[in-house]
């Protein structure tokens, strides 16, 4: 990770025009066809190979993290939690390691709060939780916060470059 | 807006779960990428795609495209904004901030009393933090008195995004 992510206050990466239409083009709906990346290119006026060569910049740069199917976890029977910790500030770095040690933990954030550390617990099936919740309690001496999803209102990636 | 059905999806088999496997890491880059699948799995192409079609249909999959690091892209402020909303109203309201354009993500979730008192978790990514902070009033514009209390948890450190993986 770079120290810009690391400090989440990175100045946004260099793009030009083109990058800009293909990451607003590309957030969805990618066909369903023998030769996807070619429709795409021919929407966006440039070659298949001019896309698949800025395509792997984008990753590379990490401007993309990721190109390809979301899934819904809970659709493909897996489980997915909100959970938080009240860190010690002292502890952090410590705790923040032991977190992360745990493949479960898809995304941890530092957050300004009382609750100041905030990860996603992704895991193949539901029991698979409190499993998790549990091993991490042990590992850290502190009370998990799980905050499971009860309802979601909307989901979409919805930020243009 | 529609709802997204809970659960899991009961017809998915072990195909299914090799496609997820093998396409959650990304699709190849390459002219053919569902050939390119298909011949990793020992399956037909048309197979591959009418698969990846069906878990669309039933929201196993929500989309095929790009993710991007908001960071690099110049949404630099997160802001999670949370708020202890009148039970009685609150899928109504949350139906009216989740469809708000500059919120990403928008959850009902359990409070946690004493601690934590607040059931209604907007995600609000943009430019700077006076940028969240406008939006974050435009919510609470939105909730009036139905919303007894909120705060916004900035994120100051991203600790670890290794994104969503199932066993292989």
């Amino acid at each position: 990770m770079s120290e810009a992510a690391r400090s989440g206050r990175s100045p946004a990466a260099q793009l030009d025009e083109v990058d800009k239409r293909l990451i607003n083009a590309l957030q969805g709906g990618f066909p369903l066809i023998a030769e996807p990346y070619r429709q795409v290119a021919d929407s966006l006026g440039v070659s298949e190979a001019e896309l698949l060569q800025r395509l792997d910049s984008l990753l590379e740069r990490r401007v993309l993290t990721r190109f390809g199917p979301m899934f819904q976890i809970e659709r493909a029977g897996g489980a997915f939690v909100l959970a938080a910790l009240r860190v010690p500030e002292a502890g952090f770095e410590r705790v923040a390691a032991q977190v992360n040690a745990f493949p479960e933990v898809a995304h941890n954030y530092r957050r300004e709060h009382e609750l100041n550390m905030w990860f996603v617990l992704a895991t193949a099936t539901p029991q698979g939780i409190a499993e998790a919740i549990a091993a991490i309690e042990a590992a850290t001496g502190l009370p998990v916060f799980a905050f499971p999803k009860e309802r979601e209102y909307f989901v979409e990636m919805k930020l243009h470059a | 807006m529609p709802e997204l059905k809970p659960g899991p999806d009961p017809e998915l088999d072990a195909t299914d779960r090799r496609l997820i496997v093998a396409t959650q890491a990304g699709l190849p880059r390459v002219s053919h990428p569902y050939h390119a699948i298909a011949e990793q799995l020992g399956i037909a192409a048309d197979e591959v795609m009418r698969r990846l079609q069906r878990m669309l249909d039933v929201g196993v999959i929500r989309r095929i495209g790009a993710v991007p690091n908001h960071y690099a892209i110049g949404y630099t402020a997160n802001g999670m904004s949370v708020w202890d909303v009148d039970d009685a109203r609150i899928d109504e309201l949350g139906m009216q901030v989740g469809a708000l354009e500059f919120v990403t993500h928008c959850y009902r979730r359990p409070r946690r009393l004493p601690d934590w008192p607040y059931n209604l978790f907007a995600m609000v990514h943009s430019r700077n933090r006076e940028e969240v902070a406008a939006r974050v009033a435009e919510i609470a514009a939105l909730l009036g008195d139905a919303c007894r209390a909120h705060d916004i948890l900035y994120s100051t450190a991203i600790l670890k995004k290794t994104g969503l993986r199932i066993a292989g």
